[in-house]
Protein backbone atom coordinates (compact mmCIF):
# COMPACT_ATOMS: atom_id res chain seq x y z
CA UNK A 1 0.00 0.00 0.00
CA UNK A 2 2.67 2.22 1.13
CA UNK A 3 4.39 1.71 -1.79
CA UNK A 4 1.88 2.31 -4.25
CA UNK A 5 0.99 6.03 -2.70
CA UNK A 6 5.07 6.16 -3.09
CA UNK A 7 4.53 6.06 -7.16
CA UNK A 8 1.35 7.26 -7.42
CA UNK A 9 3.01 10.50 -5.88
CA UNK A 10 5.86 10.46 -7.80
CA UNK A 11 3.31 10.18 -10.94
CA UNK A 12 1.19 12.88 -10.15
CA UNK A 13 3.86 14.53 -9.41
CA UNK A 14 5.53 14.64 -12.91
CA UNK A 15 1.90 15.60 -14.52
CA UNK A 16 2.07 18.69 -13.19
CA UNK A 17 5.83 19.71 -13.16
CA UNK A 18 5.76 19.40 -17.03
CA UNK A 19 2.82 21.12 -17.99
CA UNK A 20 0.37 18.45 -19.92
CA UNK A 21 -1.71 18.73 -16.54
CA UNK A 22 -2.45 22.04 -16.80
CA UNK A 23 -2.87 21.76 -20.67
CA UNK A 24 -5.41 18.81 -20.67
CA UNK A 25 -7.51 20.49 -17.49
CA UNK A 26 -7.53 23.70 -19.53
CA UNK A 27 -8.32 21.75 -22.87
CA UNK A 28 -10.75 19.66 -20.83
CA UNK A 29 -12.49 22.84 -19.71
CA UNK A 30 -12.46 24.73 -22.66
CA UNK A 31 -14.40 22.07 -24.93
CA UNK A 32 -16.58 20.84 -22.30
CA UNK A 33 -17.57 24.05 -21.60
CA UNK A 34 -18.14 25.07 -25.26
CA UNK A 35 -20.71 21.91 -25.08
CA UNK A 36 -22.20 22.85 -21.96
CA UNK A 37 -23.51 26.70 -23.13
CA UNK A 38 -24.03 25.91 -26.15
CA UNK A 39 -26.74 23.61 -24.83
CA UNK A 40 -27.84 25.71 -22.49
CA UNK A 41 -28.65 28.45 -25.23
CA UNK A 42 -30.21 26.03 -26.75
CA UNK A 43 -32.23 24.64 -23.89
CA UNK A 44 -33.08 28.12 -23.27
CA UNK A 45 -34.27 28.64 -26.76
CA UNK A 46 -36.45 25.87 -27.07
CA UNK A 47 -38.14 26.62 -23.63
CA UNK A 48 -38.82 30.68 -24.57
CA UNK A 49 -40.15 28.86 -28.33
CA UNK A 50 -42.59 26.79 -26.52
CA UNK A 51 -43.83 29.35 -24.16
CA UNK A 52 -44.31 31.76 -27.56
CA UNK A 53 -46.59 28.92 -28.72
CA UNK A 54 -48.38 28.18 -25.71
CA UNK A 55 -48.19 24.81 -25.57
CA UNK A 56 -46.86 23.02 -22.33
CA UNK A 57 -43.51 21.90 -23.68
CA UNK A 58 -42.39 19.43 -20.93
CA UNK A 59 -38.96 20.82 -19.80
CA UNK A 60 -36.37 18.86 -17.47
CA UNK A 61 -33.26 20.28 -16.94
CA UNK A 62 -31.79 16.73 -15.97
CA UNK A 63 -33.47 15.05 -18.82
CA UNK A 64 -33.04 17.38 -21.69
CA UNK A 65 -29.29 19.48 -20.49
CA UNK A 66 -27.74 17.22 -18.34
CA UNK A 67 -27.77 13.59 -20.35
CA UNK A 68 -26.78 14.33 -23.21
CA UNK A 69 -24.01 16.76 -21.44
CA UNK A 70 -22.66 13.59 -20.02
CA UNK A 71 -22.72 11.46 -23.07
CA UNK A 72 -21.09 14.06 -24.84
CA UNK A 73 -18.29 14.69 -21.78
CA UNK A 74 -17.84 10.49 -22.29
CA UNK A 75 -16.90 11.10 -26.60
CA UNK A 76 -14.45 14.17 -25.57
CA UNK A 77 -12.74 11.90 -22.84
CA UNK A 78 -11.81 9.29 -25.42
CA UNK A 79 -9.95 12.36 -26.92
CA UNK A 80 -7.88 12.88 -23.88
CA UNK A 81 -6.98 9.34 -22.27
CA UNK A 82 -4.00 8.90 -25.01
CA UNK A 83 -2.91 12.08 -23.92
CA UNK A 84 -2.86 10.78 -20.14
CA UNK A 85 -1.42 7.21 -20.18
CA UNK A 86 0.81 7.19 -23.30
CA UNK A 87 3.66 8.65 -21.19
CA UNK A 88 3.22 5.87 -18.31
CA UNK A 89 5.84 3.54 -19.00
CA UNK A 90 7.11 4.35 -22.52
CA UNK A 91 9.03 6.69 -21.13
CA UNK A 92 10.35 4.88 -17.97
CA UNK A 93 11.63 2.30 -20.82
CA UNK A 94 12.84 5.00 -23.20
CA UNK A 95 15.25 6.46 -20.38
CA UNK A 96 16.16 3.27 -18.28
CA UNK A 97 14.73 4.68 -14.68
CA UNK A 98 12.45 1.38 -15.47
CA UNK A 99 15.39 -0.55 -14.31
CA UNK A 100 15.11 1.47 -10.81
CA UNK A 101 11.44 0.16 -10.58
CA UNK A 102 11.66 -3.31 -11.42
CA UNK A 103 14.83 -3.47 -9.17
CA UNK A 104 13.62 -2.14 -6.37
CA UNK A 105 11.87 -4.21 -3.41
CA UNK A 106 8.40 -2.83 -4.84
CA UNK A 107 5.90 -5.52 -6.74
CA UNK A 108 5.13 -4.90 -9.93
CA UNK A 109 1.25 -4.30 -9.25
CA UNK A 110 2.12 -1.45 -7.36
CA UNK A 111 3.66 -0.24 -9.74
CA UNK A 112 0.92 -0.74 -12.12
CA UNK A 113 -1.55 0.38 -9.48
CA UNK A 114 -0.12 3.21 -8.28
CA UNK A 115 0.31 4.81 -11.85
CA UNK A 116 -3.17 3.71 -13.26
CA UNK A 117 -3.87 5.70 -10.35
CA UNK A 118 -2.40 9.04 -11.06
CA UNK A 119 -3.71 8.23 -14.66
CA UNK A 120 -7.28 8.26 -12.60
CA UNK A 121 -6.85 11.38 -10.79
CA UNK A 122 -5.75 13.44 -13.67
CA UNK A 123 -9.43 12.52 -15.06
CA UNK A 124 -11.29 12.86 -12.12
CA UNK A 125 -9.43 16.39 -11.85
CA UNK A 126 -10.81 17.16 -15.28
CA UNK A 127 -14.15 15.84 -14.61
CA UNK A 128 -13.84 17.89 -11.18
CA UNK A 129 -13.77 21.24 -13.78
CA UNK A 130 -16.69 20.36 -15.59
CA UNK A 131 -18.60 20.25 -12.64
CA UNK A 132 -18.20 23.65 -11.81
CA UNK A 133 -20.42 24.34 -15.04
CA UNK A 134 -23.07 22.42 -13.45
CA UNK A 135 -22.88 23.80 -10.03
CA UNK A 136 -24.14 26.67 -12.50
CA UNK A 137 -27.17 24.84 -13.15
CA UNK A 138 -27.65 24.50 -9.07
CA UNK A 139 -27.82 27.90 -8.72
CA UNK A 140 -30.41 29.06 -10.84
CA UNK A 141 -32.43 26.04 -11.72
CA UNK A 142 -33.47 22.85 -9.77
CA UNK A 143 -31.69 19.91 -10.92
CA UNK A 144 -31.97 16.29 -9.34
CA UNK A 145 -28.24 15.54 -8.09
CA UNK A 146 -28.57 12.13 -7.65
CA UNK A 147 -28.36 11.58 -11.72
CA UNK A 148 -25.84 13.50 -12.27
CA UNK A 149 -23.74 11.73 -9.46
CA UNK A 150 -24.77 8.90 -10.91
CA UNK A 151 -23.50 10.13 -14.48
CA UNK A 152 -19.76 11.17 -13.06
CA UNK A 153 -19.64 7.48 -11.69
CA UNK A 154 -20.10 6.36 -15.05
CA UNK A 155 -17.62 8.71 -16.48
CA UNK A 156 -14.49 7.59 -14.43
CA UNK A 157 -15.89 3.80 -14.60
CA UNK A 158 -15.49 4.27 -17.97
CA UNK A 159 -12.30 6.33 -17.97
CA UNK A 160 -11.12 4.03 -15.70
CA UNK A 161 -11.29 1.19 -18.02
CA UNK A 162 -9.57 3.03 -20.96
CA UNK A 163 -6.61 4.06 -19.00
CA UNK A 164 -6.17 0.55 -18.03
CA UNK A 165 -6.05 -0.16 -21.84
CA UNK A 166 -3.50 3.06 -22.25
CA UNK A 167 -1.32 1.76 -19.27
CA UNK A 168 -1.43 -1.68 -21.15
CA UNK A 169 -0.28 -0.26 -24.42
CA UNK A 170 2.09 2.03 -23.18
CA UNK A 171 4.02 -1.18 -21.72
CA UNK A 172 4.45 -2.29 -25.03
CA UNK A 173 6.85 0.28 -26.95
CA UNK A 174 9.48 2.61 -25.37
CA UNK A 175 7.96 5.80 -28.21
CA UNK A 176 5.33 7.91 -26.60
CA UNK A 177 3.98 9.16 -29.71
CA UNK A 178 3.36 5.53 -30.51
CA UNK A 179 1.40 4.57 -27.45
CA UNK A 180 -0.49 7.27 -27.52
CA UNK A 181 -1.40 6.82 -31.44
CA UNK A 182 -2.10 2.93 -30.45
CA UNK A 183 -4.47 4.12 -27.25
CA UNK A 184 -6.48 6.93 -29.44
CA UNK A 185 -6.57 4.09 -32.36
CA UNK A 186 -8.15 1.84 -29.59
CA UNK A 187 -10.62 4.54 -28.00
CA UNK A 188 -11.68 5.68 -31.31
CA UNK A 189 -12.74 2.07 -32.43
CA UNK A 190 -14.19 0.79 -29.21
CA UNK A 191 -16.56 3.88 -29.60
CA UNK A 192 -17.88 3.09 -32.94
CA UNK A 193 -18.09 -0.63 -32.65
CA UNK A 194 -21.30 0.40 -31.48
CA UNK A 195 -22.75 1.49 -35.14
CA UNK A 196 -23.39 -1.72 -36.37
CA UNK A 197 -26.13 -2.43 -33.60
CA UNK A 198 -27.43 0.26 -36.07
CA UNK A 199 -28.10 -2.04 -39.57
CA UNK A 200 -27.32 -5.25 -38.20
CA UNK A 201 -28.87 -7.82 -35.19
CA UNK A 202 -26.73 -10.90 -35.69
CA UNK A 203 -24.67 -12.24 -32.96
CA UNK A 204 -21.61 -10.71 -33.98
CA UNK A 205 -23.02 -7.27 -34.35
CA UNK A 206 -24.54 -7.42 -30.60
CA UNK A 207 -21.32 -8.75 -29.48
CA UNK A 208 -19.64 -6.13 -31.22
CA UNK A 209 -21.90 -3.48 -29.69
CA UNK A 210 -21.41 -4.86 -26.36
CA UNK A 211 -17.99 -4.41 -26.44
CA UNK A 212 -18.35 -0.46 -27.32
CA UNK A 213 -17.33 1.18 -23.90
CA UNK A 214 -20.09 3.98 -25.19
CA UNK A 215 -22.72 1.77 -24.78
CA UNK A 216 -22.36 1.05 -21.39
CA UNK A 217 -22.38 4.42 -20.56
CA UNK A 218 -26.06 5.07 -21.20
CA UNK A 219 -27.64 3.72 -18.58
CA UNK A 220 -24.99 5.95 -16.11
CA UNK A 221 -26.30 8.94 -18.02
CA UNK A 222 -29.49 7.98 -17.33
CA UNK A 223 -28.68 8.18 -14.02
CA UNK A 224 -29.32 4.50 -12.98
CA UNK A 225 -26.66 2.10 -11.79
CA UNK A 226 -26.83 -0.83 -14.40
CA UNK A 227 -24.88 -3.40 -12.74
CA UNK A 228 -24.17 -5.11 -16.13
CA UNK A 229 -22.78 -1.86 -16.95
CA UNK A 230 -21.27 -1.17 -13.90
CA UNK A 231 -19.52 -5.19 -14.19
CA UNK A 232 -18.40 -4.25 -17.68
CA UNK A 233 -16.16 -1.06 -16.77
CA UNK A 234 -14.68 -3.27 -14.27
CA UNK A 235 -14.30 -5.83 -16.05
CA UNK A 236 -12.13 -3.82 -18.54
CA UNK A 237 -9.90 -2.00 -15.72
CA UNK A 238 -9.42 -5.34 -13.88
CA UNK A 239 -8.24 -6.84 -17.78
CA UNK A 240 -6.28 -3.71 -18.84
CA UNK A 241 -4.15 -4.03 -15.76
CA UNK A 242 -4.17 -7.52 -15.67
CA UNK A 243 -2.78 -7.61 -19.09
CA UNK A 244 -0.36 -4.71 -18.24
CA UNK A 245 1.15 -7.04 -15.55
CA UNK A 246 1.79 -9.72 -17.75
CA UNK A 247 3.11 -7.06 -20.55
CA UNK A 248 5.56 -5.87 -17.44
CA UNK A 249 6.56 -9.75 -16.65
CA UNK A 250 6.86 -10.53 -20.09
CA UNK A 251 9.13 -7.24 -20.87
CA UNK A 252 11.65 -8.93 -19.06
CA UNK A 253 11.77 -11.93 -20.98
CA UNK A 254 12.14 -9.89 -23.84
CA UNK A 255 14.80 -6.93 -23.39
CA UNK B 1 27.52 -14.01 -0.19
CA UNK B 2 27.04 -13.91 -4.30
CA UNK B 3 26.79 -17.50 -5.89
CA UNK B 4 26.35 -17.91 -9.71
CA UNK B 5 25.99 -21.46 -11.09
CA UNK B 6 25.82 -22.32 -14.52
CA UNK B 7 24.21 -18.87 -15.50
CA UNK B 8 23.40 -18.48 -18.96
CA UNK B 9 21.08 -15.91 -20.86
CA UNK B 10 20.04 -16.76 -24.62
CA UNK B 11 18.63 -13.76 -26.72
CA UNK B 12 16.66 -14.74 -29.91
CA UNK B 13 19.51 -15.28 -31.90
CA UNK B 14 22.66 -15.32 -29.49
CA UNK B 15 24.12 -16.16 -26.18
CA UNK B 16 25.06 -13.34 -23.99
CA UNK B 17 25.96 -15.25 -20.89
CA UNK B 18 27.21 -18.74 -21.26
CA UNK B 19 27.34 -20.68 -18.41
CA UNK B 20 29.07 -18.45 -16.09
CA UNK B 21 29.72 -19.78 -12.41
CA UNK B 22 31.40 -17.81 -9.41
CA UNK B 23 31.22 -17.05 -6.07
CA UNK B 24 31.59 -13.63 -4.46
CA UNK B 25 32.77 -13.65 -0.62
CA UNK B 26 31.19 -11.00 1.86
CA UNK B 27 33.40 -8.07 1.98
CA UNK B 28 35.11 -8.26 -1.51
CA UNK B 29 35.27 -6.35 -4.07
CA UNK B 30 35.46 -7.89 -7.68
CA UNK B 31 36.00 -6.44 -10.94
CA UNK B 32 34.06 -7.66 -14.49
CA UNK B 33 36.57 -7.02 -17.01
CA UNK B 34 35.37 -7.68 -20.58
CA UNK B 35 35.66 -6.10 -24.13
CA UNK B 36 32.17 -4.30 -25.68
CA UNK B 37 29.25 -7.07 -25.85
CA UNK B 38 30.81 -9.15 -23.56
CA UNK B 39 27.79 -10.04 -21.24
CA UNK B 40 29.09 -8.20 -18.17
CA UNK B 41 25.92 -5.75 -18.06
CA UNK B 42 23.48 -8.79 -18.97
CA UNK B 43 25.07 -10.78 -15.69
CA UNK B 44 24.59 -7.40 -13.77
CA UNK B 45 20.99 -7.29 -14.67
CA UNK B 46 20.50 -11.06 -13.75
CA UNK B 47 21.57 -10.60 -10.58
CA UNK B 48 19.76 -7.44 -9.45
CA UNK B 49 16.44 -9.66 -10.73
CA UNK B 50 15.67 -6.98 -13.82
CA UNK B 51 16.39 -10.27 -16.51
CA UNK B 52 15.79 -13.50 -15.58
CA UNK B 53 17.60 -16.09 -16.29
CA UNK B 54 17.71 -18.94 -19.15
CA UNK B 55 19.38 -21.66 -17.10
CA UNK B 56 21.15 -22.08 -14.14
CA UNK B 57 21.06 -20.35 -10.76
CA UNK B 58 22.03 -17.04 -8.49
CA UNK B 59 21.82 -16.70 -5.02
CA UNK B 60 22.12 -13.34 -3.45
CA UNK B 61 22.74 -13.15 0.67
CA UNK B 62 21.47 -16.90 0.10
CA UNK B 63 18.29 -15.67 -1.74
CA UNK B 64 17.42 -17.11 -5.01
CA UNK B 65 16.93 -14.55 -7.93
CA UNK B 66 13.89 -16.57 -9.02
CA UNK B 67 12.43 -17.34 -6.27
CA UNK B 68 12.50 -14.55 -3.63
CA UNK B 69 13.24 -11.57 -5.67
CA UNK B 70 12.10 -9.02 -3.15
CA UNK B 71 14.21 -10.47 -0.83
CA UNK B 72 16.74 -10.27 -2.89
CA UNK B 73 16.14 -6.56 -4.01
CA UNK B 74 16.42 -5.18 -0.86
CA UNK B 75 19.54 -6.06 -0.02
CA UNK B 76 20.97 -4.76 -3.87
CA UNK B 77 22.00 -1.62 -4.91
CA UNK B 78 22.14 -1.12 -8.16
CA UNK B 79 23.72 1.25 -10.57
CA UNK B 80 22.76 0.82 -14.22
CA UNK B 81 24.46 1.29 -17.37
CA UNK B 82 22.70 4.68 -17.39
CA UNK B 83 21.52 6.12 -14.58
CA UNK B 84 18.14 5.80 -13.99
CA UNK B 85 17.31 9.65 -13.21
CA UNK B 86 14.09 11.61 -14.00
CA UNK B 87 15.03 14.41 -15.83
CA UNK B 88 12.40 16.62 -13.68
CA UNK B 89 12.94 16.01 -10.78
CA UNK B 90 15.90 17.76 -8.45
CA UNK B 91 18.20 16.04 -6.91
CA UNK B 92 17.31 15.95 -3.07
CA UNK B 93 13.42 14.84 -4.56
CA UNK B 94 14.98 12.21 -6.11
CA UNK B 95 16.88 10.43 -3.89
CA UNK B 96 14.00 11.05 -1.37
CA UNK B 97 12.00 8.86 -4.22
CA UNK B 98 14.62 6.41 -4.60
CA UNK B 99 14.81 5.89 -0.78
CA UNK B 100 11.37 5.22 -0.08
CA UNK B 101 10.99 3.07 -2.98
CA UNK B 102 13.50 0.81 -0.99
CA UNK B 103 12.08 1.04 2.43
CA UNK B 104 13.74 4.60 4.29
CA UNK B 105 12.06 6.80 5.42
CA UNK B 106 11.83 9.95 8.31
CA UNK B 107 14.70 11.62 10.30
CA UNK B 108 16.76 7.83 8.58
CA UNK B 109 16.15 9.11 5.33
CA UNK B 110 17.14 12.60 5.68
CA UNK B 111 20.08 11.13 7.11
CA UNK B 112 20.86 8.88 4.56
CA UNK B 113 20.22 11.53 1.90
CA UNK B 114 23.21 14.21 3.60
CA UNK B 115 25.76 11.33 3.84
CA UNK B 116 25.62 9.92 0.22
CA UNK B 117 25.10 13.49 -1.27
CA UNK B 118 28.18 14.03 0.88
CA UNK B 119 30.15 10.95 -0.23
CA UNK B 120 29.01 11.20 -3.99
CA UNK B 121 30.02 15.20 -3.74
CA UNK B 122 26.86 16.34 -4.99
CA UNK B 123 25.65 18.37 -2.25
CA UNK B 124 25.89 21.27 -4.45
CA UNK B 125 23.85 20.03 -6.91
CA UNK B 126 21.14 19.09 -4.79
CA UNK B 127 18.37 21.50 -5.61
CA UNK B 128 19.27 21.55 -9.20
CA UNK B 129 16.84 19.43 -11.42
CA UNK B 130 18.72 16.31 -13.05
CA UNK B 131 17.84 16.94 -16.24
CA UNK B 132 19.93 19.54 -16.40
CA UNK B 133 22.97 17.96 -15.00
CA UNK B 134 26.59 17.27 -16.72
CA UNK B 135 26.99 13.64 -17.61
CA UNK B 136 29.37 13.12 -14.29
CA UNK B 137 26.93 14.09 -11.90
CA UNK B 138 24.39 12.25 -13.35
CA UNK B 139 26.89 9.83 -12.90
CA UNK B 140 27.15 10.47 -9.01
CA UNK B 141 23.86 10.89 -8.35
CA UNK B 142 23.04 7.70 -10.13
CA UNK B 143 25.98 5.91 -7.39
CA UNK B 144 24.61 7.88 -5.07
CA UNK B 145 21.28 6.09 -5.35
CA UNK B 146 22.65 2.90 -5.10
CA UNK B 147 24.45 2.84 -2.10
CA UNK B 148 21.35 5.18 -0.63
CA UNK B 149 19.59 2.29 1.44
CA UNK B 150 23.16 0.81 2.36
CA UNK B 151 23.24 -2.14 0.91
CA UNK B 152 24.86 -5.39 1.43
CA UNK B 153 25.60 -5.53 -2.02
CA UNK B 154 26.36 -3.17 -4.68
CA UNK B 155 25.94 -3.88 -8.59
CA UNK B 156 27.56 -1.19 -10.13
CA UNK B 157 27.57 -1.35 -13.92
CA UNK B 158 30.76 0.75 -15.32
CA UNK B 159 30.21 3.04 -12.29
CA UNK B 160 33.46 5.41 -13.74
CA UNK B 161 32.16 6.27 -17.06
CA UNK B 162 32.13 9.68 -17.66
CA UNK B 163 33.77 11.50 -14.71
CA UNK B 164 36.95 13.28 -14.48
CA UNK B 165 40.32 12.38 -13.51
CA UNK B 166 39.49 13.46 -9.96
CA UNK B 167 36.13 12.56 -9.64
CA UNK B 168 37.34 8.92 -10.79
CA UNK B 169 40.12 8.85 -8.05
CA UNK B 170 37.39 9.61 -5.70
CA UNK B 171 34.74 7.50 -6.91
CA UNK B 172 37.64 4.50 -6.17
CA UNK B 173 38.29 5.79 -3.04
CA UNK B 174 34.68 5.72 -2.28
CA UNK B 175 34.35 1.93 -3.78
CA UNK B 176 37.09 1.15 -1.71
CA UNK B 177 35.93 2.62 1.73
CA UNK B 178 32.49 1.26 1.42
CA UNK B 179 33.59 -2.38 1.09
CA UNK B 180 34.13 -4.53 4.40
CA UNK B 181 30.95 -3.85 5.16
CA UNK B 182 29.58 -4.50 1.59
CA UNK B 183 30.39 -6.91 -0.98
CA UNK B 184 30.90 -4.84 -4.45
CA UNK B 185 30.93 -6.41 -8.19
CA UNK B 186 31.59 -3.46 -10.54
CA UNK B 187 32.04 -3.73 -14.53
CA UNK B 188 34.76 -1.56 -16.32
CA UNK B 189 36.70 -1.65 -19.46
CA UNK B 190 39.35 0.28 -17.61
CA UNK B 191 42.11 -1.96 -16.24
CA UNK B 192 44.55 -0.24 -14.22
CA UNK B 193 40.57 0.55 -12.44
CA UNK B 194 40.95 -3.35 -11.65
CA UNK B 195 43.91 -3.09 -10.55
CA UNK B 196 43.28 -0.43 -8.07
CA UNK B 197 39.94 -1.01 -6.53
CA UNK B 198 39.60 -4.79 -6.97
CA UNK B 199 40.67 -7.48 -5.07
CA UNK B 200 39.74 -10.08 -7.61
CA UNK B 201 39.04 -9.96 -11.47
CA UNK B 202 36.65 -11.68 -13.36
CA UNK B 203 37.52 -11.55 -17.54
CA UNK B 204 34.57 -12.38 -19.73
CA UNK B 205 34.50 -12.65 -23.23
CA UNK B 206 31.78 -13.57 -25.72
CA UNK B 207 29.66 -15.06 -22.28
CA UNK B 208 31.87 -17.20 -20.71
CA UNK B 209 33.95 -16.88 -18.09
CA UNK B 210 37.56 -16.87 -18.99
CA UNK B 211 39.63 -16.37 -15.83
CA UNK B 212 38.76 -15.76 -12.12
CA UNK B 213 41.85 -14.73 -9.96
CA UNK B 214 43.37 -12.02 -7.76
CA UNK B 215 45.21 -9.42 -9.36
CA UNK B 216 48.77 -10.30 -8.20
CA UNK B 217 47.94 -14.16 -9.24
CA UNK B 218 46.82 -12.91 -12.51
CA UNK B 219 50.02 -11.16 -13.09
CA UNK B 220 52.55 -13.75 -12.29
CA UNK B 221 50.32 -16.04 -14.00
CA UNK B 222 51.04 -14.34 -17.37
CA UNK B 223 53.30 -15.89 -19.55
CA UNK B 224 56.51 -14.56 -18.83
CA UNK B 225 57.70 -13.96 -15.10
CA UNK B 226 59.98 -11.40 -16.29
CA UNK B 227 59.68 -8.82 -18.91
CA UNK B 228 62.76 -6.69 -19.98
CA UNK B 229 62.93 -4.09 -22.49
CA UNK B 230 66.55 -4.10 -23.70
CA UNK B 231 67.76 -0.67 -25.79
CA UNK B 232 71.45 -1.31 -27.72
CA UNK B 233 73.49 0.79 -29.64
CA UNK B 234 76.35 -0.37 -32.11
CA UNK B 235 79.86 1.51 -31.01
CA UNK B 236 80.18 3.29 -34.57
CA UNK B 237 78.01 2.75 -37.98
CA UNK B 238 74.83 0.76 -38.18
CA UNK B 239 74.03 -2.39 -36.25
CA UNK B 240 72.38 -5.13 -37.70
CA UNK B 241 69.37 -5.26 -35.51
CA UNK B 242 68.84 -9.22 -36.75
CA UNK B 243 72.18 -9.96 -35.52
CA UNK B 244 71.54 -8.63 -31.81
CA UNK B 245 68.28 -10.69 -31.56
CA UNK B 246 70.27 -13.45 -32.23
CA UNK B 247 72.84 -12.99 -30.05
CA UNK B 248 69.87 -12.50 -27.48
CA UNK B 249 68.14 -15.18 -27.72
CA UNK B 250 71.40 -17.40 -27.30
CA UNK B 251 71.90 -16.18 -23.80
CA UNK B 252 70.17 -19.02 -21.12
CA UNK B 253 66.71 -18.23 -19.76
CA UNK B 254 65.76 -16.15 -22.76
CA UNK B 255 62.03 -17.53 -23.92
CA UNK B 256 61.13 -15.09 -26.44
CA UNK B 257 63.09 -11.73 -27.40
CA UNK B 258 60.89 -9.31 -29.39
CA UNK B 259 62.28 -6.81 -32.07
CA UNK B 260 60.33 -3.19 -31.14
CA UNK B 261 61.64 -0.90 -33.31
CA UNK B 262 65.17 0.99 -34.50
CA UNK B 263 65.90 4.51 -33.96
CA UNK B 264 68.71 5.58 -35.93
CA UNK B 265 71.30 2.84 -34.92
CA UNK B 266 69.91 2.28 -31.37
CA UNK B 267 67.82 -0.93 -31.16
CA UNK B 268 64.73 -1.89 -28.96
CA UNK B 269 64.10 -5.06 -27.67
CA UNK B 270 61.56 -6.83 -25.33
CA UNK B 271 63.50 -9.94 -23.85
CA UNK B 272 60.79 -12.19 -22.01
CA UNK B 273 62.60 -14.96 -19.34
CA UNK B 274 61.21 -17.83 -17.58
CA UNK B 275 63.25 -17.44 -14.60
CA UNK B 276 63.65 -14.38 -13.54
CA UNK B 277 67.25 -12.27 -12.66
CA UNK B 278 68.86 -12.83 -15.99
CA UNK B 279 69.72 -8.48 -15.99
CA UNK B 280 73.06 -9.12 -15.46
CA UNK B 281 73.75 -11.60 -18.29
CA UNK B 282 72.09 -10.02 -20.42
CA UNK B 283 73.91 -6.45 -20.24
CA UNK B 284 77.29 -8.95 -20.02
CA UNK B 285 76.25 -10.70 -23.51
CA UNK B 286 75.78 -6.73 -24.76
CA UNK B 287 78.80 -5.37 -23.41
CA UNK B 288 80.52 -8.65 -24.73
CA UNK B 289 80.12 -8.58 -28.14
CA UNK B 290 81.51 -4.77 -28.46
CA UNK B 291 77.76 -2.84 -28.24
CA UNK B 292 76.92 0.41 -26.22
CA UNK B 293 73.81 -0.69 -23.30
CA UNK B 294 71.58 2.54 -23.90
CA UNK B 295 69.14 0.84 -21.46
CA UNK B 296 68.20 -2.20 -19.44
CA UNK B 297 64.27 -1.81 -17.83
CA UNK B 298 62.20 -4.50 -16.29
CA UNK B 299 58.79 -3.64 -17.22
CA UNK B 300 55.93 -6.03 -15.47
CA UNK B 301 53.35 -7.36 -17.81
CA UNK B 302 50.62 -5.56 -16.86
CA UNK B 303 46.87 -6.71 -17.03
CA UNK B 304 46.31 -5.39 -19.75
CA UNK B 305 48.75 -7.53 -21.77
CA UNK B 306 47.08 -10.17 -19.72
CA UNK B 307 43.67 -9.29 -20.58
CA UNK B 308 44.57 -9.67 -24.34
CA UNK B 309 45.73 -12.71 -23.46
CA UNK B 310 42.74 -14.07 -22.48
CA UNK B 311 40.36 -12.44 -24.41
CA UNK B 312 41.74 -14.24 -27.20
CA UNK B 313 41.77 -12.57 -31.35
CA UNK B 314 43.03 -9.02 -29.84
CA UNK B 315 46.34 -10.97 -29.36
CA UNK B 316 46.55 -12.10 -32.60
CA UNK B 317 45.63 -8.73 -34.46
CA UNK B 318 48.44 -6.92 -32.11
CA UNK B 319 50.87 -9.51 -33.15
CA UNK B 320 49.91 -8.61 -37.08
CA UNK B 321 50.22 -4.89 -36.27
CA UNK B 322 53.58 -5.69 -34.29
CA UNK B 323 54.35 -7.72 -37.93
CA UNK B 324 53.80 -4.99 -40.05
CA UNK B 325 56.49 -2.38 -38.30
N1 LIG C 1 17.83 -6.91 -25.42
C1 LIG C 1 18.72 -7.63 -26.10
N2 LIG C 1 18.32 -8.40 -27.14
C2 LIG C 1 19.20 -9.14 -27.83
N3 LIG C 1 20.50 -9.18 -27.57
C3 LIG C 1 20.99 -8.44 -26.55
C4 LIG C 1 20.12 -7.63 -25.77
N4 LIG C 1 20.86 -7.01 -24.82
C5 LIG C 1 22.13 -7.41 -25.02
N5 LIG C 1 22.21 -8.27 -26.05
C6 LIG C 1 23.43 -8.93 -26.54
O1 LIG C 1 24.04 -9.62 -25.48
C7 LIG C 1 25.45 -9.50 -25.56
C8 LIG C 1 26.01 -9.00 -24.24
O2 LIG C 1 25.60 -7.69 -24.04
P1 LIG C 1 25.96 -6.87 -22.71
O3 LIG C 1 25.18 -5.61 -22.75
O4 LIG C 1 25.78 -7.74 -21.53
O5 LIG C 1 27.52 -6.56 -22.93
P2 LIG C 1 28.50 -5.73 -22.00
O6 LIG C 1 29.57 -6.67 -21.57
O7 LIG C 1 27.76 -5.03 -20.93
O8 LIG C 1 29.10 -4.71 -23.04
P3 LIG C 1 29.54 -3.17 -22.83
O9 LIG C 1 30.95 -3.23 -22.36
O10 LIG C 1 29.46 -2.61 -24.20
O11 LIG C 1 28.61 -2.54 -21.87
C9 LIG C 1 25.74 -8.59 -26.74
O12 LIG C 1 26.13 -9.41 -27.81
C10 LIG C 1 24.44 -7.91 -27.02
O13 LIG C 1 24.31 -7.68 -28.40
MG1 LIG D 1 27.53 -3.10 -20.39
Amino acid sequence: MRNVWIIFRKELRSYFVSPIAYLLLTMFAVIFGFFFWNSLGYFVFMGMESQMRGQAFPMNLNEQLIRPLLSNASVIGLFFIPMITMRLFAEEKRTGTIELLTTSPIRDVEVIIGKWLAAVSLYAGMLLFTALNFAFLFKYGNPDWKPLAIGYLGLLLQAGGLLAIGTFISTLTRNQIIAGAATFGVCLLLWVLEWVSGYETATWARVLSYLSVINHFESFAKGVIDSKDAIFYVTVIFLGLFFTSRSMESLRWRS
Amino acid sequence: MIKVTELTKKYARNVAVDHISFEVQKGEIIGFLGPNGAGKTTTMRMLTCFLPPSAGSATVAGFDVLEQPLEVKKRIGYLPETPPLYPEMDTTEYLTFVGKLKGLSGSELRGRIDYVCERCAITDVRHKLLGRLSKGYRQRVGLAQAIIHNPDVLILDEPTAGLDPKQINETRDLIKGLAGDHTIILSTHILPEVEQTCQKVMIINRGKLVATDSVQNLQSRARGAELVLVEVAGRNGNLDSATVQRRLEQIAGVSRVIFKETHQNRNMFEVESQKGFLRGDLARAVVEAGWDLNELRPTAMSLEEIFLQLTGEEVTDKAAAKGGQ
